[in-house]
């Protein structure tokens, strides 16, 4: 017999949690509501293609910022991409055995390492011995953040090719490495490729490593031995500072971030889904 | 992997096993890579953290209240109490609502709000870190100051957690702020430990007469309660190191105190505003030290949590 107790409680249960989705949801909605609305207004095209004006001046953009950070993060995905999934492969391919097993447990674990002390391994790294700050710096930081998520990644989309696939091409004579690269990798390449924007998005956003490897830059520069501005510091810069035109700035600084960071992550998606519905 | 036994021998040639040999090689090397990577940032660390260990001892470093580089004074005590109060007010909160989440998603809601539920909390995930600051400064931070810190004083100013005034920025608004950002985290992580709960668990609850509810209460819970930690723990540790979103909220101020409303300063935001502009060699390696304690926590955090999860989904009863 089920009491009126019992059945109030089960209601207040479900309430409850899904009051908690709500409650999930709004800071959500704030965010991306703010960001646009106040955002909006001071996007231009001075706003992308401009160097920052120093303050008391008008308009200035952070179109440095823009380029540095595809830079940093181009250039940390030279290192990265290839050390990922390349450890993504090696884990599918060796599943079994101790040293995959501990392989797997480091990447596990270092994809939870905190941004800011990888700033510090990069600093030492590269910081020290150059005497200077540096893009190098700073991308060698964000490759260190990529390489435990890409191996996590890529070796569970190369695990989701069906085993037939090797035994087929084994079965034909074709040379394991063969069939690793041209079967199995190509196989998964579609969803490496998802992994790979995904991992590029997130490096985009990142802020902390880069405040003391790459520092920031006000001007111009494509040299990786030299300090260079990032959208994401240029925006931490501005939202700290006194001036109310600067916070402004932080404000459609976020929301080109937010629109570029979106856009990769919305074509990985697509990317996934076509894939997915090709397979179907 | 598999190497066919029935493969006849002449068909290889010395080609393919060079092939094969260069690729084995190739492949152990990129495994190899990320314990490389991880051996990397373990020396890196140590190495800039080295001029620390003559200069101040251990205890004082840890156990230390005073830091003040002008004096070459490294106490880091403020910094770990502020890391730790936020990350423990982002734990309490973040727990409950996302637990709850998972709880309505995978047992009470239709199986086709899942996937759509699930987007949100994406999103939530994808947001940078120093745009959750952005609105934080600007929204969360307002929002505590003016409505949430008084009515907390009125009626529950009788503990010292809420004492004080209300001033917006501190370890209530970071703690707020980290709540959120940790929630995807371990909401997907909790409805990932929970679909790995036997059906017939609740079924033979549910055939005993209870309630929705009540089959949660006595035989989902207790099943995914260790996958339930394990997912805390995890966000436990993206709270411990987050940086630049805690940066701006916390008010920087390295003080000890009760009160959750106070401004204070937390291991990653004195890192990142000290670091670049330091002002000696020992004043780095000290900072370098903060992030080596905070580096040590959090994998030990992680190494924890993922057994945990990994456990979790494979327990005792999972094999049956």
């Amino acid at each position: 017999m089920i009491t009126l107790r019992r059945k109030l409680t089960n209601h207040l249960a479900t309430a409850l949690c899904g009051g908690a989705l709500l409650l999930a949801v709004t800071p959500l909605l704030s965010v991306l509501w703010l960001v646009v609305s106040k955002g909006l207004a001071g996007l231009s095209l001075d706003f992308l293609t401009q160097l920052p004006k120093p303050m008391g001046e008008d308009g200035g953009g952070v179109a440095n910022g823009l380029i540095g950070s595809f830079f940093m993060v181009g250039l940390a995905a030279l290192i990265a991409v290839p050390l990922g999934t390349g450890a993504g492969i090696y884990l599918a391919e060796r599943d079994l055995g101790r040293t995959p097993r501990i392989v797997r447990f480091t990447a596990e674990v270092l994809s939870g390492v905190p941004s800011i002390v990888v700033g510090i391994v990069a600093y030492g790294l590269l910081v020290v011995p150059m005497k200077r700050f540096s893009a190098l710096a700073g991308a060698v930081a964000l490759a260190v953040l990529m390489v435990p998520t890409l191996a996590r990644s890529t070796e569970e989309l190369v695990r989701l090719v069906p085993r037939s696939l090797r035994e087929a091409s084994l079965a034909l004579g074709v040379p394991e490495w063969k069939t690793s690269l041209f079967i199995i990798v190509r196989t998964a390449m579609p969803g490496i490729v998802t992994a790979i924007l995904l991992a590029l998005a997130r490096a985009l956003g990142e802020t902390a490593p880069l405040l003391f490897t790459a520092l920031n830059n006000q001007y111009w520069s494509l040299k990786a031995d030299q300090p260079m501005s990032s959208l994401t510091v240029q925006i931490f810069n501005y939202a700290v500072s006194p001036y109310e035109d600067w916070h402004r700035k932080a404000w459609t600084a976020a929301l080109v971030l937010l629109m570029v960071v979106g856009t990769l992550s919305i074509t990985a998606r697509t990317l996934a889904r076509q894939r997915f519905a090709r397979n179907k | 992997m598999t190497r066919l036994p029935s493969v006849p021998e002449p068909t290889i040639t010395a080609n393919v096993r060079l092939g094969d040999r260069v690729w084995s090689i190739l492949l152990t090397a990129f495994g190899g890579a990320v314990l490389v990577v991880a051996g990397l940032i373990v020396i890196e660390l140590t190495h800039v953290a080295q001029p620390l260990s003559g200069a101040v001892s251990l205890w004082k470093f840890l156990a230390g209240a005073d830091w003040d580089p002008v004096n070459d004074s490294y106490g880091a005590l403020p910094y770990i109490y502020g890391t730790l109060v936020t990350s423990a007010v982002a734990i309490a909160l973040a727990g409950a609502v996302g637990v709850g989440i998972a709880l309505f998603l995978t047992e009470m809601a239709p199986p086709q709000l899942r996937a759509i539920a699930m987007f949100p909390l994406e999103l939530l995930a994808g947001i940078p870190s120093i745009v959750y600051g952005l609105w934080g400064l600007t929204v969360l931070v307002p929002i505590l100051r003016a409505d949430v810190e008084p009515w907390l004083q009125r009626n529950l100013g009788f503990l010292p957690l809420f004492k004080g005034a209300p001033i917006g920025l501190g370890y209530l608004a970071a703690g707020v702020l980290l709540a959120i950002m940790i929630l995807p985290t371990i909401a997907s992580i909790t409805v990932e430990v929970m679909r790995t709960v036997p059906g017939t668990l609740r079924e033979a609850a549910l055939a005993l007469g209870a309630t929705r509810w009540e089959a949660v209460k006595l035989s989902v819970l207790p099943y995914a309660r260790p996958g339930i930690v394990g997912a805390l723990i995890l966000g436990l540790g993206r709270a411990l190191g987050e940086t630049m979103a805690v940066t701006m909220v916390i008010g920087n101020s390295p003080t000890i105190s009760a009160s959750l409303f106070a401004p204070g300063y937390s291991l990653p935001s004195v890192i990142a505003n000290e670091f670049a502009e330091a002002s000696g060699q020992t004043h780095t390696a000290a900072l370098a030290g903060l992030g080596l304690i905070l580096f040590g926590v959090t994998m030990a955090l992680n190494a924890i949590a993922r057994l945990l999860v990994a456990w979790a989904s494979r327990g005792p009863l999972r094999k049956s």
